[in-house]
C-alpha cells in the first residue's frame, strides 16, 4: 500500500517526461508551483466539486423520495423495486456508452426524439451541456445505491411511531418531516460518505463521453491527472496532481467521518 | 367527558373475519378493560376505535356522533402503545408537546401544558432527555404524558405494562388507577393479563376469537361467568372442570353425582335439564377444601408451595384436580387426601358451554371499583 504512495510522492518532486529522457533530475516544488498556478487545476477542482455536489444532491433527495414511494403498498412493487435498483449493476463504462449513444445522442437519442416530439430543438448534450450531461449519467448510476440504503433504513421505521404521530395529528408531510427524515438521518450520512469517496474519482464516464471537453468544461481532478500523465507524458506533473487529489480526498474524508460519527453517537 | 358505543362492529382482513360483530357501551368516566388470549382481536378492536384501522361494517359512536369516517387525530382520543412509540430523536418535552406543536399552539402555552402533565407523572426532571436515556418505566410515563397533554375525551391503552418487570407493573397498575381518578377520564385498556383486568376495571370485556364472551364487573365475571370459556379464563390457577351426571332437577337446584359417588345439590336454575343429562361441573381451586369427610378422594401428584398458599395437584378418578390451600399444609407427594366444596361455589355448564344461572347473585358483584381504594378526591375534601 505504501510503495505506490511513496513512488507517487517521489515522482511528484522529479522532472520526468516519458517522451524526453533528457528531462530529468530533481525538480523540487516546481511541479507543484506549475500545477497550482495552472488555471486548469482550478477549473478541474471546480468541476469536481460541482459534479460531486450535484450528484449527491440529486441522489440523496431523489433516493429519499423514491424510498418513501416504494415503502407504500402498490401493485407490482416488487418488480418496480428491482427495476429501479438495476442500474447500479451496470458497469460505468457501459452505462456511459448507453447514455452517449442511445439516450443523449443529438440525432438518434431518446431524449432528442422526446424533445422533437414536443416541438423543442434537440440538444447536443455533450457539446453544449457537458458537465450537466455527466452529472445526469452519474446520478442515474448512483441513485439506485442511495435508494437501496435508504429503503432498507425506512423499512426499519417503527409503524407504531407513525401511528402515534397520526394520533397526534400529523399528516403525510408532517410525518415525513418530523418522523421519517430524522429516522433516515444516519442512513443519509452513510450514503453521502460512501458516494463522496467514489464520486471524487469519477473517470470512465468522462473518458467515454466528453473526454473532459469541450476545452476543460467537463474535466475533473482524476481526468486532469490522466491528461497530464498520459496525454502530455508528464509523469512528474501527474504525480503532483495525484498528491493534491490524495490530500483533498483526505480532508473531505476526515471532515465527513467526523460529522457522521457525531450523528451516530446521538 | 365522553361515552363510546360500538354497534355490531366487524373487521375483515383480506377475507378472514377477525372481529365478528361486537356490541359495546362504555359510559362516561368508566375504566373498561378488554381482556382475552393473544390473537383474539383486542388490539384490532382498539385500533378501530382509535381510527388507525378502518371498520368493515358497523358503527362507532363517540358522544353519540358517528365516527367511522373521522380521522384518528380528530376523534379526540389518545393512545398509549405497547412499544411506547416515543419519537427517538425528540426530547421528552418535545415528545409530549408534539401534538400541540402540530396544532400550532404557541410555545409558552405548550410548555405550560407539558409541565402540568409532567408534574402529574413526576417527569419534571427528565424533560430535556431523549427517550433512549430513560428506563422502561420512565418511557412508559412519557408515553402516558404524551396522551395526557392532548386532553383527550377517551384514553386508549394497548398492553401498556407488558414490557415492564413485575414489580414495576404492580406500581404502574396502581398509578394508572390513581391517574384515572385524577383525570376523571374515560379509559379503555387492553391486556391479556387477567390480574390487570381484575384490579383496574370498572367493566371487563372478555374477548375470544373476535366475539365478546361476556361483559361485566370483575366480581360478576368471577362469581357468575356466563360460559365455560370465561370461567376458565378468569381466575388463576384455572377452574377445575369435571363431567357429572344429573340425578335430579328441581326448584332448589340441580342435584349431580360426582365421579366418586358423592352427590351435591348445586343451587342453579334447573329449567332445561333433567335426570340423566351430563353436565360439566366447574369449581375454582381456591373453593376446594381439604376435608377428612369430603366426598372426593385422591392422591397428591405435585405440590407447589408459594409460602402464603399451597397448590395441590390431586389425581382423583382419572382427573387431575387443583386445590389451593393454606400455606401451612404438611402433606407430602403421594399422600391420599379427601376434599370437598360448598355446593353454592360450584358452577354447572351445559353441553353448549353456557352456565346454568345461579339462583342467588353474589353480594360483591355490584361493588364499584371506586369503593376498593381510598379516593384522592375524598382525601382532599
Ligand atoms: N394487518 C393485519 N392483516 C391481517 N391480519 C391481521 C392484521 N392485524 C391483525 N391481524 C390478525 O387479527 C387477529 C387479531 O389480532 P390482534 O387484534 O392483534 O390480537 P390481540 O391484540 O388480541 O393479540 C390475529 O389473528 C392477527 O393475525
Ligand atoms: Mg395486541
Amino acid at each position: 500500500m505504501l510503495v505506490p504512495l511513496c513512488m507517487t510522492l517521489w515522482f511528484s518532486f522529479q522532472r520526468y517526461n516519458l517522451l524526453n529522457p533528457f528531462i530529468s533530475g530533481f525538480a523540487g516544488v516546481d511541479n507543484y508551483t506549475y500545477l497550482l498556478t495552472d488555471p486548469a487545476l482550478w477549473t478541474a477542482m471546480g468541476n469536481t466539486l460541482l459534479l460531486v455536489g450535484w450528484v449527491l444532491a440529486i441522489t440523496v433527495v431523489g433516493g429519499t423520495l423514491l424510498a418513501v414511494l416504494f415503502q407504500q403498498e402498490f401493485f407490482g412493487r416488487g418488480i418496480a423495486r428491482l427495476l429501479v435498483i438495476a442500474p447500479f449493476f451496470v458497469m460505468p463504462t457501459v452505462s456511459a456508452l448507453i447514455w452517449k449513444n442511445m439516450m443523449m445522442h443529438p440525432v438518434n437519442g431518446v431524449l432528442a426524439w422526446l424533445f422533437n416530439l414536443f416541438g423543442f430543438q434537440a440538444v447536443d448534450w455533450f457539446s453544449s451541456l457537458p458537465l450537466t450531461s455527466i452529472i445526469l449519467i452519474v446520478s442515474w448510476e448512483w441513485l439506485p445505491f442511495a435508494l437501496l440504503i435508504l429503503l432498507t433504513a425506512i423499512q426499519s421505521l417503527d409503524d407504531d411511531q407513525v401511528e402515534a404521530a397520526r394520533m397526534d395529528g400529523a399528516g403525510p408531510i408532517a410525518i415525513f418531516w418530523f418522523i421519517t427524515l430524522p429516522h433516515l438521518k444516519r442512513a443519509i450520512s452513510v450514503v453521502i460518505m460512501i458516494e463522496m469517496i467514489f464520486l471524487l474519482t469519477i473517470f470512465a464516464e468522462i473518458f467515454v463521453t466528453t473526454s473532459g471537453g469541450p476545452g476543460l468544461a467537463s474535466t475533473n481532478l482524476a481526468y486532469l491527472i490522466y491528461i497530464r500523465a498520459l496525454l502530455d507524458f508528464d509523469v512528474g506533473g501527474a504525480s503532483a496532481g495525484g498528491v493534491i487529489a490524495i490530500v483533498l480526498a483526505n480532508i473531505v474524508a476526515i471532515f465527513l467521518i467526523r460529522t457522521v460519527a457525531r450523528h451516530l453517537e446521538t | 367527558m365522553a361515552t363510546l358505543e360500538l354497534n355490531n362492529i366487524v373487521k375483515d382482513f383480506a377475507g378472514t373475519q377477525v372481529i365478528k360483530g361486537v356490541d359495546l357501551e362504555v359510559k362516561d368516566r368508566e375504566f373498561v378493560v378488554f381482556v382475552g388470549p393473544s390473537g383474539c382481536g383486542k388490539s384490532t378492536l382498539l385500533r378501530m376505535i382509535a381510527g388507525l384501522e378502518s371498520v368493515s361494517s358497523g358503527d362507532i359512536l363517540i358522544d353519540g356522533q358517528r365516527m367511522n369516517e373521522v380521522g384518528p387525530a380528530e376523534r379526540g382520543l389518545s393512545m398509549v402503545f405497547q412499544s411506547y412509540a416515543l419519537y427517538p430523536h425528540m426530547s421528552v418535552e418535545d415528545n409530549m408537546g408534539f401534538s400541540l406543536r402540530l396544532a400550532k399552539v404557541p410555545k409558552a402555552e405548550r410548555r405550560e401544558k407539558v409541565l402540568e402533565a409532567a408534574r402529574i407523572l413526576q417527569l419534571e426532571n427528565l424533560l430535556e432527555r431523549k427517550p433512549k436515556a430513560l428506563s422502561g418505566g420512565q418511557r412508559q410515563r412519557v408515553a402516558i404524558g404524551r396522551a395526557i397533554v392532548r386532553n383527550p375525551s377517551i384514553f386508549l391503552f394497548d398492553e401498556p405494562l407488558s414490557n415492564l418487570d413485575a414489580a414495576l407493573r404492580v406500581q404502574m397498575r396502581i398509578e394508572l388507577a390513581r391517574l384515572h381518578e385524577e383525570l376523571d377520564a374515560t379509559m379503555i385498556y387492553v391486556t391479556h393479563d387477567q390480574i390487570e383486568a381484575m384490579t383496574m376495571a370498572d367493566k371487563i370485556v372478555v374477548l375470544q376469537g373476535g366475539i365478546v364472551e361476556q361483559v361485566g364487573s370483575p366480581m360478576a365475571l368471577y362469581h357468575h361467568p356466563r360460559n365455560r370459556f370465561v370461567a376458565g379464563f378468569i381466575g388463576s390457577p384455572k377452574m377445575n372442570f369435571i363431567d357429572v351426571e344429573v340425578r335430579d332437577a328441581r326448584g332448589e337446584g340441580v342435584s349431580v353425582r360426582l365421579p366418586g359417588g358423592g352427590e351435591y345439590l348445586v343451587p342453579v336454575d334447573a329449567s332445561g335439564c333433567q335426570a340423566g343429562d351430563t353436565l360439566s361441573l366447574g369449581i375454582r381451586p381456591e373453593h376446594l377444601t381439604l376435608d377428612d369427610n369430603g366426598p372426593l378422594e385422591g392422591e397428591i401428584t405435585v405440590i407447589e408451595r408459594l409460602g402464603g398458599v399451597t397448590s395441590l395437584y390431586v389425581r382423583c378418578h382419572g382427573e387431575e384436580w387443583i386445590l389451593v390451600t393454606d400455606g401451612e399444609v404438611s402433606h407430602r407427594v403421594r399422600d391420599n387426601v379427601r376434599f370437598g366444596f360448598a355446593p353454592a361455589r360450584a358452577h354447572l355448564f351445559a353441553e353448549d358451554g353456557l352456565a346454568l344461572t345461579h339462583l342467588e347473585r353474589h353480594p360483591l358483584v355490584d361493588v364499584e371499583r371506586r369503593q376498593n381504594r381510598a379516593s384522592t378526591a375524598a382525601d382532599v375534601s
